[in-house]
């Protein structure tokens, strides 16, 4: 059981985030809470920061060069920049899913149990175990139970993004962030990795950030409209789309000049 | 539309278009309404008949406007204000068609009466007629500036044409009960003020759907 923030019963919450790559300022005082078991959808224009806040969240920040971070992330009730924390430890209960699908070189089956493995998971008949729930999670279990030993590199591009899904479902995370992860895949394998999202609420919090403004309407309940790396409008997801408080919001997703 | 533009210009046109012709759906509406009330107090028949051989225009426009919203729903998934403003086109449509319907309604009751010896003098039905034009008239301006005051003052309005259909009733029940021979006139006068009375209804109703349109509140069944 997932421990929630005490001040506000989300999973995960920004408090007074400002973050920079070197000198540039690419955030600018972010508080966000995201509620548990709820798909939130971030939009807003490239560049807006979408993907550096996603990055914020499980630390996959750290990675580049020259970035700083001011605030706090609170998630099961710890600041996640704390130093004591360990990244690795963040990245295991916050997955992510990035826009290109970006399986390893390897078999289906080792996709899958390579995190696991990694971070000493159990016996052989463990890992089917695990293998054949995460395919069914990500719903490509079907399509490739007989090919499991197959180079995942064969599997077409929808196929495969539900295969980094399954790899991320694996490592049983609290959270999965998800980056544009339908903006390379044609209306079918977008439609199942949406069907997907829906069916993944129910155990995970999702965090998807879209171009597509009737996907962040189709498959979310809160919807988050960032410019210029600051948070502009935070608001259930039918109520964006049919009446936004703010006009820069309503500008934004009617495909107005703002 | 108000405010800023589309990016898309192409989409910007489709829904002006749309607001084109609303507006004059709206004004042949009214007119319809002006002529049938015309062709009664005039007593005058070919008058009437015009007004039911107009409507098909009405009708025309009506089925065209409705394509042209389901179109745009279809190919342009409007969200915000443009999904409010293709909801609202699509209601005020339908009402705007149904005010027709009521025009067509009144000229042929019109042309029964003109052919029979005028019962009475007509004193609150051009009043209750007058003030359902203008309530028409209040409605489209109020969707043309996304006015929310006139809008609101419409639905004031409509109690007034509720209370003059009333007072029509009781007139005429009076007629009827002192001689027998007016009942069949009495009622079809009855029926005029019904339809005059359902007029004020449809425009109240686009008043609402305006209220929609600026505030994202549904307010119909709420007076
Ligand atoms: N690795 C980096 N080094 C330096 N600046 C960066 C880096 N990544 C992003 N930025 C800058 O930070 C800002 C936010 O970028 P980010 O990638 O978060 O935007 P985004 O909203 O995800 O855009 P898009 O929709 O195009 O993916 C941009 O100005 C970008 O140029
Ligand atoms: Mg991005």
């Amino acid at each position: 059981m997932v421990k929630l923030n005490e001040h506000d019963g989300s999973i995960i919450s920004v408090q007074d985030v400002n973050f920079y790559y070197g000198a540039s300022k690419a955030l600018t005082d972010i508080n966000m809470s995201f509620k548990k078991n709820q798909v939130t959808a971030l939009i807003g224009p490239s560049g807006c920061g979408k993907s550096t806040l996603l990055r914020l969240l499980n630390r996959m920040n750290d990675l580049i060069d020259g970035t700083r971070v001011e605030g706090r992330v609170y998630f099961e009730g710890k600041n996640i920049y704390d130093p004591h924390v360990d990244p690795v430890d963040i990245r295991r209960k916050i997955g992510m899913v990035f826009q290109k699908p970006n399986p390893f070189p390897k078999s289906i089956f080792n996709n899958i149990i390579y995190g696991p493995t990694l971070s000493g998971a159990g016996s052989r008949s463990d890992l089917s175990a695990l293998v054949e729930k995460s395919l069914k999670q990500s719903v490509l279990w079907d399509e490739v139970k007989d090919i499991l030993n197959q180079s995942a590199m064969r599997l077409s591009g929808g196929q495969q993004q539900r295969l980094c899904i399954a790899r991320a479902l694996a490592m049983n995370p609290d959270i999965l962030l998800m980056d544009e992860p339908t903006s390379a895949l044609d209306p079918i394998s977008t439609a199942k990795i949406e069907e997907l999202i829906d069916e993944l609420k129910k155990d995970y919090t999702i965090i998807i950030v879209t171009h597509n403004m009737q996907q962040a309407a189709r498959v979310s309940d809160e919807t988050g409209f960032f410019y210029l790396g600051k948070l502009i409008e935070y608001n259930q997801t039918a109520k964006i789309f049919t009446k936004p408080d703010l006009k820069q919001t309503e500008d934004y997703i009617t495909g107005r000049f703002g | 539309m108000e405010g800023t533009r589309h990016t898309s210009s192409q989409y910007e046109m489709e829904l002006q278009d749309i607001k084109d012709n609303l507006i004059y759906l709206g004004v042949l509406t009214e007119k319809a309404i002006a002529s049938a009330m015309d062709a009664l107090l005039q007593r005058d028949t070919n008058q009437a008949r015009k007004v039911i051989a107009a409507d098909s225009e009405i009708d025309r426009l009506d089925m065209e406007l409705e394509e042209r919203c389901i179109r745009v729903l279809a190919l342009r998934q409007p969200a915000a204000k443009d999904l409010r403003f293709i909801t609202t086109a699509i209601k005020v449509n339908g009402h705007l068609e149904r005010i027709g319907d009521m025009a067509v309604n009144i000229a042929e009751k019109a042309i029964i009466l003109n052919a029979e010896p005028q019962l009475k003098p007509y004193i609150d039905l051009p009043r209750m007629a007058e003030i359902v034009r203008n309530m028409i008239r209040e409605s489209l301006d109020s969707f043309v500036n996304e006015d929310l005051e006139t809008a609101e003052k419409v639905a004031l309005e409509e109690d007034e044409v509720d209370k003059l259909n009333e007072q029509i009733f009781r007139e005429l029940l009076t007629f009827m009960l002192e001689d027998t021979r007016t009942i069949t006139r009495a009622t079809i006068i009855m029926q005029i003020s019904k339809n005059l009375e359902r007029v004020a209804d449809h425009a109240k109703g686009v008043a609402d759907m305006v209220i929609y349109l600026v505030t994202g509140k549904s307010v119909r069944h709420q007076y």
